[in-house]
């Protein structure tokens, strides 16, 4: 008989708790076993003699016991592991799986709740803006539950999305725009997300394939634990919004005194009022947001339920916002410390009443002069300008107060996302562990657009019969939409320590992802809700498609120092045809933890460093935006809308119109190289990771021209060019003071990236590129330009030419390609929008039980378009009309531009510096300690949002997510007060 | 479960099912026709139609057909901002214009179209798909009918581009392989042997409604005139005793008769512009339009608004027109204006001149340059048409006062059938001239110059002007100057080249067949 013992124990955590799932291992041999859920455990047949027993668990630092083992009798081995105070052992959660982080080989950031931005935090996503290198988040304003644009590491594509894939408890999300919801994203409350990880480079996100290209966010939602004890907390935070600025345009006196001297034929036109038109739509708006949640565990059943409810009003009047949400986790392991299950089941029910942006636009120009009201009750007493017969005028500006109030726009959103997580430890083979993952995303949404009978904007919408003076439209209608996303995932885990040194982990994974969107086609009404306006579409929306996927992946560890990673995957799509939707997605990726090295083991200077480098390809196809559907392969006909028949011999027929394919359109990819250094100082206190990337994207999604005659469009979503990305990334961490009072934490971050389009297909000499991103004002102006080495959010613009005081000589601008004469073709590419450095800082300081925050932020080479000064910086406002003046920007008494004209919009002129330093947030925290006897902690917050923008910008704000400054809603300035109760 | 990736539209029909059977097979000549119609699928409010990179609007069949022939001439100038379109009148466009490339996409998007419909409905598919009896005449007719659509955007091609890509049914869409470039002279021999093809198989003409809309023998015969005067443009020899048959075969045959019924609303020429013009005895092949069922921002919604001021003010109604408000955008030259001596006895001369100056000064401001009453969204009664926005006025791409004005030019440039022209002739001016003789002319009055200066009179604003000024090669020259021809507020000549627009630089950097236009 062999000699053989075995050993026994219990692995504990810091508060002598049992730690289930802990790795127990004999150093040399192949011997280990995991402790059960209360962290018991019992490892035999050891050989007798010397041996060392290693207890490991992810975010613990490892302990080895020597022990020497007896034939036939068990040792006791009972350890306390301790936290690994310099995080490198935390876990981090990647893709189908968590890692050590000082295991890591890819570009990824942490970042967890105590990191998170503070303040009124409506969607997810502003948690952490400006706290992650690589990534920037643009809000599109600042209306409640407005759009978010992410850039990681800057867009990869032309056409084809450039957002991240977003992973929420497991479960891709579909980020696709939900009808009655500006920002499916803010459907999810933000009190119950715990941790952010966000995948950078390939070899992080290649795992996720084909939705991977621009990078991928993972959020981690709050749970229980076992053994925690039931413990309610409560999340209250009051809000209130004030808009702090506002565009630079003439008050009534000014206005007056303008007119008369630049139009004195016009003063006629004015009013007596002395109205500030963007007093009258703007507010200051309250925010009263209440989490309440409960996490514990009942017997061996962890949980942690929550519900939250929002009430936001938006500063521009009548914007408004109510969310409830709900949330539950359970995450109990059962079957002997065999089976882990996780379920997770979120819900939110959200009433949007939303306000006409549009608003915002005519409270600039509308006259200054004239009142709010007037004691018309046909208009709803508000003034507006009337004919002789006191009918309405036609294409005039409405009173934007009557646009806002004589509209009702509502909209009902609930979407709900759900999963369920079983991982199973087989019993005979305890090192490998089959995932089954089953999860879904459905939303449902309602809406309705009501536009009052009094609305002078809609007079004589329909139907017209000029005798009758008191004919009104309004407008009435209703939308639905539905979506229902499924899930499946199941993948095997297999983890092998062969040695002390070697350490295998490989997995294998199946992914089944399924998205169906439909929507009804209604009649649309006047607003008498019940007079057809316009007919249905003979068709309801219908639209599905699913995306089958293979994954795999290898992790080996050598003697804890050379780490390798190697990722495949293979994604089908059902959006590309039979033979082009298949395609592999390689990554592979390699990491040196340099101090484990005996030169640098004993090292006082480094208390760690890592060298990463990593290559990998990555794929998009998500083309919808670009495509118009998600079958851009197959040649479909599309039966017109009843407005688009077309009647012969006296008989109505609804066309099928052809539509544009593209038969070989196939996957967008992405190459990246990563090369990152992880920095430890001072016992880690001092942290700095920089990384340099290089993403090379070829066969490009663009919409681009094709050869006349060949398809049923002049343009089509092809594979054709590439563009780059290049940049660096530095993050530092550093906890400045450490002491048992006085703490002082800081993280700075900073990326640098150049894009540029490299190849877009063939190329005649004269070809000026594809134009972009349209403008307001002139039907068709387009301010962008995709051209060949150019970034791709370059501007296409005229040089404009001054005179000797300085000011812009009207309709002159440069012959830059110097043929003689001044034409479309003298525009030339000028600067972007995007940014080329992004900085980020955030301080913590804390003494005793009081605290401050800030976090600052600060986007640096990016342009804006100032669209208002271009619409409103002329006196067309007040010479343009007979019937009326309107408002003109302070710019109009600079420049002295009387008219408006075409070729000024593209003028140089209007792109501004928009480089800024925004101090996001400021948060004084006091921690009231134990209160209720004892039994609750309670911590008290104040905080200020928005607290100062610093920019030459002369427009309203320079953060605009596309460059084109109009109509922006102003971002408010946020004062909160927050209670955090724990019972 | 990999065969959940062959995932298919759940609405949106295969080839096959739209060709499944008869009425398939007019839906998608609908399509065809209504190609000069609307601009896309979705409708006028949707974000995109059937040309991309340019606003939607603006994409449509006839308003840009329009804005080529008319704003580039004596007889229409604008005052809007969108881009490129002073190009149009200043002759500065440039290959890169987004109107040049739209007004080409259109046309070749039309022809494609037709192709494909071509290319499913051969005797061969026909017959495989079972159609017979009544509806294989029907759907030959048709055929025909897109054969001669397809055609007429050819003709545009030729005549605006001289030299454009060419394709039939018989070349596969939704491939790569771009197609040949063909020459002005190959593409009028086409034409005309395309046109006399399909004489057999077009219904023939007819007044009744139940053919209204239908392109019939007399629309082919009409643009083989067009052709056929042009030809001296198009291939370097004239044509005009071809042009005086076809033009003959028109009015001697085609059943036409001018309008010459005025109401107590409308003269008997306006009734051609009015939401009722499909009554009209004259109009010999339409673009149909309907104010609910046929929307589209260009069109005749484009030509009633963009002329009408932007609301009522003393010299404006924009309810007289039919319409809520206007564009405020077109209006004319001077020279349009003088065309008519007596624009009191001239029933044609129909000018808003309140609040206007006659001379244009400036591009930008509407106040400068007298507005042409034309087209109007009320019928010959005062009836407003249905909607407020979109007009039901039908386009008449071709009618008869044009044909005979073709036929008297024809005649005085061949010298032949000179009495017949001048009553031809005497026939519009008399209806011009509420059907008195105070504006008839006599043979020696009937010379080239007359003619050039009586079918801007006549035919204004209907997208001939163009065509007409090359012919008479007044165009380019300086033999023949307006306001702000060639971008100067007297008017200059421009290069010769400028007669033909450029091939768009998109369709060069993809095409590696076709060859730029001399002088872009």
């Amino acid at each position: 008989q062999a000699q053989t013992g075995s050993v026994s124990g219990r692995v504990l955590d810091e508060k002598n708790a049992g730690i289930p799932g802990a790795t127990v291992l004999v150093a040399g041999t192949s011997l280990g076993v995991s402790s059960d859920a209360d962290g018991n455990f019992r490892l035999a047949n050891i050989p007798a003699g010397p041996q060392t027993i290693v207890l490991t668990f992810v975010g613990y630092n490892e302990v080895r016991r020597p022990v020497t083992i007896v034939s036939g009798q068990n040792v006791a081995v009972n350890a306390a592991l301790t936290v690994n105070a310099t995080e490198l052992g935390e876990a981090v959660v990647i893709g189908y799986g968590t890692q050590r982080k000082q295991d890591v080989t890819g570009a990824i950031t942490t970042v967890t709740a105590k990191d998170f931005v503070q303040g009124q935090i409506t969607n997810p996503e502003q948690l952490i803006q400006g706290k992650v290198a690589g990534v920037q988040i643009t809000t599109d304003g600042g209306a409640p539950g407005a759009s978010t644009t992410i850039r990681i590491r800057g867009g990869s594509s032309l056409n084809a999305s450039n957002d991240p894939l977003i992973v929420i408890d497991g479960v891709p999300v579909d980020n696709s725009s939900v009808s009655g919801a500006a920002n499916p994203l803010s459907l999810i409350n933000p009190n119950d997300i715990e941790t952010y990880t966000v995948l950078k480079d390939a070899s992080a996100t290649a795992i996720y394939g084909s939705r991977a290209s621009n990078g991928v966010i993972l959020i981690t939602t709050k749970k229980g634990a076992l053994g925690d004890k039931l413990t309610v907390n409560l999340v209250s935070n009051t809000s209130l919004a004030a808009r702090y600025n506002s565009v630079p345009v003439l008050t009534a006196d000014e206005f007056r005194a303008t007119v008369q001297a630049v139009a004195p034929q016009q003063v006629g036109l004015l009013g007596t009022g002395n109205t500030d038109w963007q007093k009258q739509v703007f507010r200051t708006a309250m925010t009263y947001d209440n989490n309440v949640s409960l996490t514990g565990a009942v017997g061996k059943l962890p949980f942690r339920a929550s519900i939250g409810n929002l009430e936001q009003q938006g500063i521009l009047i009548t914007n408004r916002l109510i969310r409830n949400s709900g949330s539950l986790s359970l995450s109990p392991i059962l079957l002997d410390n065999h089976l882990r299950v996780n379920v997770n089941v979120k819900g939110t029910w959200v009433d949007n009443n939303f306000a006409d942006a549009g608003a915002i636009g005519s409270a600039l120009a509308f006259d200054p002069t004239q009142n709010v009201f007037s004691d018309n009750a046909t208009y709803g007493n508000y003034f507006q300008y009337l004919q002789g017969n006191g009918t309405p005028q036609q294409n005039v500006p409405t009173n934007p107060v009557a646009t806002l109030m004589l509209q009702r726009n509502r909209s009902t959103v609930k979407r709900s996302i759900g999963n369920i997580q079983l991982d199973y430890k087989l019993h005979f083979l305890p090192d490998l562990h089959a995932n089954l993952n089953l999860g879904y995303d459905v939303t449902r949404a309602t809406g309705n657009n009501l536009v009052d009978a009094r609305s002078a904007g809609s007079y004589f919408n329909n139907p017209l019969d000029p005798t009758n003076t008191t004919a009104r439209g309004g407008s009435y209608n209703y939308y639905s939409q539905q979506r229902n996303n499924k899930l499946l995932e199941a993948y095997l885990n297999y983890t092998k320590q062969f040695n002390e040194n070697t350490r295998l982990e490989v997995l294998a994974g199946y992914s089944y992802q399924d998205f169906v969107t439909t929507a009804p086609a209604y009649d649309t009404y006047l607003g008498d809700a019940s007079t057809v306006r316009t007919l249905a579409a003979k068709n309801p929306f219908r639209t599905q498609y699913t995306i089958i996927s293979y994954y795999g992946r290898a992790n080996l560890s050598i003697k804890d120092r050379y780490l390798f990673t190697a990722t495949l995957r293979n994604d089908n799509t059902s959006r590309f045809g039979p033979d082009y939707r298949k395609a592999y997605f390689p990554a592979g990726s390699f990491a040196w933890r340099i101090k484990e090295e005996d030169f640098l083991k004993d090292s006082k200077t480094f208390s760690d460093l890592k060298l990463r480098v990593g290559y990998g390809i990555t794929g998009q196809q998500d083309v919808v935006a670009a495509a118009g559907s998600d079958y851009p392969y197959i040649q479909r006909f599309q039966q017109n809308v009843p407005s688009a028949q077309y009647q012969l011999g006296g008989v109505y027929y609804t066309p099928y119109s052809p539509l544009g394919y593209n038969g070989k359109i196939k996957w967008e990819q992405t190459s990246t190289y990563n090369a990152g250094l992880d920095f430890g100082f001072l016992d880690n206190r001092l942290t700095l990771s920089a990384d340099a990337y290089y993403r090379k994207t070829t066969d490009l999604l663009a919409v681009i021209p094709i050869p006349s005659l060949v398809n049923f469009t002049n343009r089509l979503i092809s594979n054709v060019g590439s563009l780059e990305n290049k940049g660096i990334e530095l993050n530092l961490n550093g906890n400045v003071i450490q002491s048992e009072k006085l703490n002082w934490s800081v993280n700075a971050n900073a990326t640098y990236n150049v894009n540029r389009i490299l190849s877009l297909g063939p190329q005649a000499a004269n070809f000026q590129g594809i134009e972009n991103t349209g403008i307001s004002g002139g039907t068709g102006t387009n301010i962008g330009n995709y051209r060949v080495g150019s970034p791709s959010s370059a501007f296409y613009v005229y040089q404009q030419v001054y005179g000797a005081n300085g000011k812009p000589v009207d309709g002159v601008y440069v012959d830059t390609n110097g043929d003689g004469k001044v034409d479309s073709n003298d525009r030339r590419i000028f600067q972007q929008s995007a940014p080329k450095v992004l900085l980020g800082f955030g301080s913590n300081l804390s003494y005793n039980r009081v605290s401050l925050a800030f976090s600052l932020r600060a986007n640096l080479g990016n342009y804006v378009y100032n669209n208002v000064n271009s619409n409103l910086g002329n006196y067309q406002g007040i010479v343009g009309s007979t019937n009326f003046v309107s408002n003109v920007t302070r710019d109009a008494n600079n420049t002295g531009f009387l008219n408006r004209t075409q070729d000024r919009y593209s003028s140089d002129y209007y792109i501004q510096n928009a480089s800024f330093l925004r101090m996001d947030n400021v948060t004084l925290g006091y921690n009231a300690g134990k209160v209720l006897n004892g039994k609750g902690s309670l911590r008290l917050s104040a905080a200020v949002q928005n607290v100062f923008v610093a920019t030459k910008y002369t427009g309203l704000d320079p953060e605009i997510p596309n460059g084109v400054d109009n109509n922006v809603y102003p971002r408010p300035r946020t004062y909160t007060f927050g209670l955090n109760l724990s019972i | 479960c990999n065969k959940d990736l062959d995932r298919t539209p759940t609405y949106d029909l295969s080839t096959d099912a739209v060709y499944k059977d008869a009425a398939g097979y007019r839906t998608v000549a609908a399509k065809a026709y209504s190609g000069f119609a609307v601009t896309g699928p979705s409708g006028p409010g949707a974000s995109t139609g059937d040309i991309l990179g340019i606003d939607q609007g603006t994409s449509d069949y006839v308003r840009q057909l329009w804005s080529a022939q008319e704003l580039t001439t004596d007889e229409a100038i604008i005052q809007w901002g969108d881009p490129g379109i002073q190009d149009w009148h200043n002759m500065n466009w440039t290959s890169s214009g987004v109107l040049v490339q739209g007004l080409y996409s259109r046309i070749l998007y039309e022809i494609t179209v037709c192709n494909s419909f071509l290319a499913e409905a051969t005797d061969a598919k026909l017959s495989a798909r079972g159609i017979t009896g009544a509806d294989l005449t029907d759907i030959k007719a048709y055929r025909a009918e897109v054969r001669f659509l397809r055609a007429l955007a050819y003709y545009h091609a030729l005549d605006l581009y001289g030299n454009p890509p060419f394709a039939t049914e018989t070349d596969p869409i939704g491939g790569t392989t771009p197609p040949k470039q063909t020459t002005r002279a190959a593409l009028f021999t086409y034409l005309e042997s395309e046109l006399k093809a399909i004489d057999t198989d077009l219904l023939a003409p007819s007044q009744s409604a139940n053919q209204y809309g239908r392109a019939s023998k007399a629309a082919a015969w009409t643009l083989l005139a067009k052709l056929y005067l042009n030809a001296q443009v198009y291939t370097g020899t004239a044509r005009y005793a071809d042009c005086l048959t076809y033009a003959a075969k028109v009015i001697d045959t085609g059943g036409y008769s001018l309008q010459t019924t005025a109401t107590n609303m409308a003269t008997a020429y306006s009734r051609n512009f009015l939401t009722d013009n499909n009554t009209s005895p004259e109009i010999i092949f339409p673009i149909v339009f309907d104010g609910k069922r046929t929307q589209s921002y260009g069109g005749t919604t484009f030509l009633t608004h963009a002329p009408v001021s932007g609301t009522a003010d003393k010299y404006w109604n924009p309810a007289k027109y039919g319409i809520g408000a206007g564009w405020g955008g077109t209006r004319t030259t001077p020279k349009l204006f003088q065309q008519f001596t007596d624009t009191a006895a001239d029933t044609r001369g129909r000018f808003v001149t309140g609040g206007q100056t006659m001379d244009v000064v400036s591009q930008t401001n509407f106040n400068n340059g007298y507005v042409p009453i034309k087209f109007k969204n009320v019928s010959s009664t005062g009836a407003a048409g249905a909607d407020a926005t979109f007009v039901d006025t039908d386009y008449p791409m071709f009618r008869l006062a044009d044909v005979y004005l073709m036929y008297a030019e024809a005649a005085v440039r061949t010298n032949a059938n000179l009495p017949q022209a001048l009553t031809y002739v005497n026939l519009i001016r008399s209806r011009a001239y509420n059907n008195t003789a105070a504006g008839n002319i006599a043979t020696a009055d009937l010379t080239l110059d007359f003619l050039l200066n009586e079918r801007s009179r006549e035919l204004y604003w209907e997208g001939t002007r163009r065509t007409d000024l090359i012919r008479y090669k007044r165009f380019t020259t300086a033999d023949y100057l307006w306001p702000w021809k060639g971008g100067v507020a007297a008017g200059t000549s421009v290069p010769d080249t400028r007669s033909l627009f450029p091939i768009p630089a998109s369709d060069l950097s993809v095409n590696p067949n076709l060859v730029q236009n001399p002088g872009y």
